[in-house]
């Protein structure tokens, strides 16, 4: 039978950056495929065109045999193309039944027909067997029955195709077991749906099929019974760890920090590890493992409820949005690079625009950020020359203890290369480093420990030797 | 920080107060008398006093709409320690202490009580002036002390009032402060993105509410100037105030969205805004056409980086 | 958590609402007998009309994360217009008035609604600015003079006057249109597209709602309601000049707040602001019987905002940027 959607080489790019190099899809009616792909790989762009947010640049999509566009959202879903988007798109001042309908609800002379509403979405609830009511406010729901709601969208909607963005991010087994159940009926009832997720035990279970990206391609495809998870690894990691700038050795110092049952309510619990001079700790896992936030309250950004850390080490942290939290767009490079460091560069309040300007020449140099001058603001920079800009920032400290969340996301190979070679600098002249990542190539490169996390709590701890990509995965997605 | 288009603009705004010179003196052949442009700086100084702190709050992403009611509610205040006989070194500090503690309320539901700040001060500037309408009813409070008139109508040496001194130091100070320290470019920074500032490691929070009780206190100083000036406090004194000093720190090329703006700017807006009111008022027409003027003013400053934007 | 009906916390804030304002007034009228007379009541429904169409509107754009600080200066140029026109064509009768003085709103609404939609233009900035333009140029056409009632025409000031079943017109005007707003926000495709549009512009993109073309319709809503409520008070007090409803619009957004409109967009109810007009309009008409002078009503609806913004905000906790166009 023939593919219900498929997609042929299909590629975006955005400015300079390749987020899509040709990629081919296709998702049959009554089956469920999994997409997988490491961070950047291009999985959300995908989502993003077949949404109708985006445009491909190049490449064609065919529903039901018949080329077509998908120029908006609106657009996508008349097509019949639904999507259950992570960030959950719905209206908290609605009720779930509103929801259903928005911008659609039934009615004549633009007047709404309230009983049509609220009987359509309780039929439509009760045909997923939803735990909740039609006319719930859906403020009050918790993120799992959000997602319901969106399903039940698509399905108000006759949606044919049903995109599920990584819907299991922040689930409980029971909830996941819920969503499953659901995603098999519609799977039953003819519908194609595409499920994107890390996890691998959830794909064995729910899907029937499986397609790969690695670095915004298509790398493989087809019957889920025909392949193993080893060989789904293989595909998605595929690259000689040889690319990555080799790392420095250290031996590790006297203890940094000391961290003992650590824990914030809903984010994560009970962590424990230390850091010692000299070393590159890398923290792994999934989307929803509670790494950024376990960063943040090291840094101090937020706080813990539980444990505490010993350590009278400055720290600093380069965070995962480097847009929105970690530097000043607007700002020129060097006003950034000065934010950090008001107070040594300004010790009784005047700033002198040569000692800035100095201070930030310094470190372009140091870091080869790619500029005309340290006045240019940081958001004419390509991705990673602002990366290094905001590690500038923060190496400009002399911190005792470096943080980097996702560090090398998005950005080019060099730009890349140069982070990794900065940290092991930093990390062999004495000081700490924790690095989170959940790019396996990195962490296993760069670290001399890796910790493993999953939904909150440490599930492992791997010496250099031991951390390979198998064990590390295994140890992210095992129950 | 790029500073060419902001250059641009205070370049723009020293040509249009070039131009208003040339076109008021053509008009009236008193306008180049010192005496009279002395005058003229009445017009603007007790505005711009407040448009100087007030221009540091929007660059921080915050607004006051309550300037107005802060300076009705100080005069006020003065106007009543006047009736009980207090002298003038008293009443002056009344007037700046009401506008601080006024800036301080301000401050404290935005930090604290999270209420977002032009909700906030819509509230305030409702609460002061309503209080000072509350307290005079329809009286007018005039039993000031002679010396008190010299803060308004006093002159420092030759033609220089005491305001426009004032004006003239604190105008260097800001500048000072927000364009060469670094709490200066912390206040940059926060109205820029407050989150990576705060992640920075710079206290955000404090630095709001010291804005709001700056802000409050240069009001509570207008109130001082102005009451001494006019010699009496009606509860509708400054009634209007709160749009013109905005549109000051707007026409400055202070952007309303936060993170950019000079002080340089604000002086030229200032002046080019009391050169305008002083010289419709020669030519005797009233102050609420002037109001069209200011109106249009403050919605051109935004409306024309959207049109570029659009192209 | 389980989930609850969405009906409950809009209900239950208006009936919070509800009980309080009954209370106040049963206060009121417990201490002063006179109050609850039905020709008072009558009045004070007259009192509060304009204050209820007003604020109906306002809701509109504060819903989509707006707001309209020229409402007043609106309803003011368009009395103006009104009184003038009427002086100049006596003989014309009420309806083109009508007409006239709700077309000018309508069109002042819209340049409110342009600048915010097709420029995307802080909505605190434009209405500021118009509302400054507005007021100027009542001065320009009027020459700072006043229109007088002997000026007006019998039925251009007797028109809100009329006694229909022991209301005025004019309290007709607001209890009709009330009515109206109320079953509109409920049961009208339209304003469910507002509330979405306010309440998650980027969902609501999603599902081919434009939020900036929302916030244009609820400026050109409001600015017609503002015409028309221009010409009722002018008829309402007989005279028309530059400063009528001068800061008016800072009652009108006060009883939005209090009705439980969110500053943040996206939830509030018509009933809610009715009892919030209802609730000022007790409180108005109770101060000179308590012996307190009218001068307070200010200071009152001050404390009034405050409180109900402080409440708002400690429920909500969003921080929304001060002139955020969308």
């Amino acid at each position: 039978m023939s593919p219900l959607l498929t997609l042929t080489d299909v590629r975006k790019s955005f400015g300079g950056v390749r987020a899509l190099a040709g990629v081919d899809l296709e998702l049959h009616r009554g089956s469920i495929t999994a997409l997988l792909g490491e961070n950047g790989a291009g999985k959300s762009t995908l989502v993003k065109i077949l949404s109708g947010v985006h445009q491909p640049d190049s490449g064609s999509i065919y529903l039901e045999g018949a080329r077509t566009r998908v120029p908006t959202p609106v657009a996508a879903r008349d097509l019949g193309i639904g999507v259950v988007h992570q960030e959950c798109l719905v209206f908290d001042h609605l009720t779930v039944a509103e929801n259903l309908f928005v911008n659609a609800h039934p009615g004549r002379l633009g007047l709404v027909d309230w009983k049509t509403l609220n009987t359509r979405a309780a039929a439509v609830l009760h045909e997923l067997g939803a735990d909740f009511g039609a006319d719930t406010a859906v403020a009050s729901l918790s993120i799992a029955q959000k997602h319901v709601v969106q399903i039940a969208r698509a399905l108000v909607n006759e949606s044919r195709v049903l995109i599920l963005d990584e819907p299991t991010a922040s689930l409980s087994k029971r909830e996941c077991a819920e969503l499953f159940r659901i995603a098999r009926q519609l799977r039953d009832q003819g519908c194609a749906l595409l499920f994107i997720t890390h996890r691998f035990e959830e794909i064995f279970e729910l899907a029937d099929r499986y397609a790969v990206f690695r670095d915004g391609a298509s790398v493989g495809a087809g019957p889920l019974a025909e392949t193993s998870r080893d060989e789904l690894i293989r595909l998605m990691v595929g690259r000689p760890v040889e690319q990555l700038f080799p790392k420095q050795d250290s031996t590790p110092g006297e203890t940094l920090l000391q961290v003992e049952g650590l824990g914030r309510a809903g984010e994560f619990e009970d962590v424990s590890f230390t850091l010692r001079r000299g070393e590159i700790l890398g923290i792994y896992g999934l989307v929803g493992a509670g790494r950024s936030e376990l960063a943040q309250v090291l840094f101090g950004a937020e706080r813990a409820h539980t444990g505490h850390v010993t350590g009278h080490a400055d720290i600093a942290l380069v965070p995962e949005d480097r847009q929105g939290q970690g530097s000043i767009l607007p700002f020129s490079i060097a006003a950034n690079i000065a934010l950090t460091n008001l107070a040594a560069l300004a010790p009784r309040g005047w700033i002198r625009a040569r000692q800035e300007n100095e201070l930030a020449r310094q470190w372009m140099e140091k870091l080869s950020i790619k500029a005309q001058e340290p006045t240019q603001p940081v958001q004419s920079l390509s991705g990673g020359n602002q990366q290094k800009v905001v590690l500038a920032k923060w190496l400009a400290r002399k911190p005792a203890v470096l943080i980097l969340d996702e560090p090398t996301k998005g950005i080019d190979v060099g730009a890349k290369a140069a982070v990794h070679a900065v940290t092991s600098e930093f990390a062999a002249a004495g000081n700490g480093v924790i690095l989170i990542s959940s790019e396996l190539p990195e962490v296993i490169a760069m670290s001399d420990r890796v910790l493993v996390m999953r939904r909150g709590r440490l599930r492992g701890e791997f010496t250099r030797v031991e951390a390979t990509s198998e064990n590390l995965l295994r140890a992210a997605s095992d129950a | 920080m790029n500073l060419a288009p902001l250059k641009r603009w205070e370049s723009m705004l020293a040509l249009v107060l070039v131009f208003e010179f040339v076109l008021f003196s053509t008009i009236s052949p008193y306008f180049l008398d010192v005496d009279t442009l002395s005058d003229a700086t009445f017009n603007f100084t007790e505005r711009a006093l407040v448009a100087l702190p007030l221009a540091l709050l929007i660059i921080a992403g915050e607004i006051d709409i309550s300037v107005a009611g802060i300076i009705a509610l100080a005069s006020v205040a003065m106007g009543l320690a006047a009736e009980q006989g207090a002298g003038t070194a008293t009443l002056a500090t009344i007037g700046l202490g009401t506008g601080l503690a006024a800036g301080c309320v301000n401050g404290l539901l935005v930090t604290v009580g999270r209420v977002p700040s032009i909700v906030a001060t819509i509230g305030t500037m409702t609460l002061f002036r309503g209080a000072a309408y509350a307290v005079l009813g329809d009286r007018v409070l005039k039993n000031y002390p002679e010396s008190f008139a010299q803060f308004g109508q006093g002159y420092l040496v030759g033609p220089i009032s005491i305001e426009l001194a004032l004006f003239v130091v604190f105008a260097g100070i800001y500048a000072l402060f927000l364009h060469r320290t670094r709490w200066g470019r912390a206040v940059f920074a926060i109205g820029a993105n407050p989150v990576a500032t705060r992640f920075a490691g710079i206290p955000v929070d404090r630095y709001r509410f010291a804005l709001f009780a700056l802000t409050g206190l240069a009001s509570g100083l207008a109130a001082v100037l102005l009451t001494s000036r006019l010699g009496s406090t009606r509860p509708s004194i400054a009634q209007g105030w709160e749009l013109e000093i905005i549109s000051i720190v707007i026409l400055g090329g202070v952007s309303v969205w936060g993170g950019k703006g000079s002080i340089l700017g604000v002086v030229l807006a200032a002046l080019v805004f009391g050169l305008i009111t002083f010289g419709l008022g020669l030519m005797n027409i009233p102050g609420i056409v002037m109001s069209i003027f200011t109106g249009a003013l403050l919605i051109l400053v935004v409306a024309v980086p959207a049109l570029v934007r659009k192209r | 958590m389980k989930p609850y009906r969405k009906w409950s916390e809009t209900s239950r804030r208006d009936f919070h609402l509800a009980v309080l304002t009954l209370t106040l007034f049963l206060a009121v009228a417990a201490k002063f007998p006179a109050f609850a007379a039905p020709a008072h009541l009558a009045g004070l429904l007259d009192d509060t009309a304009i204050l209820i169409m007003l604020a109906l509107g306002q809701m509109l754009v504060i819903l989509v994360r707006g707001i309209d600080l020229s409402m007043a200066a609106n309803l003011a140029l368009c009395g103006m217009l009104a009184a003038l026109f009427n002086r100049a064509y006596p003989g014309a009768g009420v309806l083109p008035v009508l007409a006239l003085a709700l077309g000018a709103g309508t069109l002042l609404g819209a340049l409110n609604g342009i600048l915010v939609w097709k420029l995307k233009l802080p909505p605190i900035v434009v209405t500021l600015g118009t509302m400054s333009i507005f007021r100027g140029v009542i001065y320009l056409l009027s020459g700072g003079a006043w229109v007088n009632e002997n000026e007006m025409t019998r039925d251009f000031v007797d028109f809100t006057r009329v006694q229909f079943l022991g209301l005025s017109v004019l309290s007709w005007f607001a209890v009709v249109f009330a009515l109206a707003s109320i079953f509109e926000m409920r049961h009208t495709r339209l304003a469910r597209n507002l509330y979405a549009a306010g309440g998650n512009p980027e969902a609501a993109a999603y599902s081919g709602i434009d939020p900036g073309r929302m916030q244009f319709v609820a400026y050109v809503v409001a600015g017609a309601i503002a015409g028309l409520c221009g010409y009722l008070w002018v008829s309402r007090f007989a005279v028309a000049y530059t400063d009528i409803a001068l800061g008016f619009e800072l009652q009108v957004i006060a009883a939005c707040l209090i009705g439980g409109v969110a500053i943040a967009g996206g939830a509030g109810s018509a009933v809610g602001v009715l009892l919030g007009c209802l609730f000022l309009g007790i409180i108005r008409s109770s101060l000179p019987l308590v012996g307190i002078s009218a001068f307070w009503q200010m200071f009152i609806n001050g404390v009034v905002i405050v409180v109900a913004v402080l409440l708002s905000a400690r429920q909500r906790r969003h921080a929304r940027s001060i002139l955020e166009a969308r």
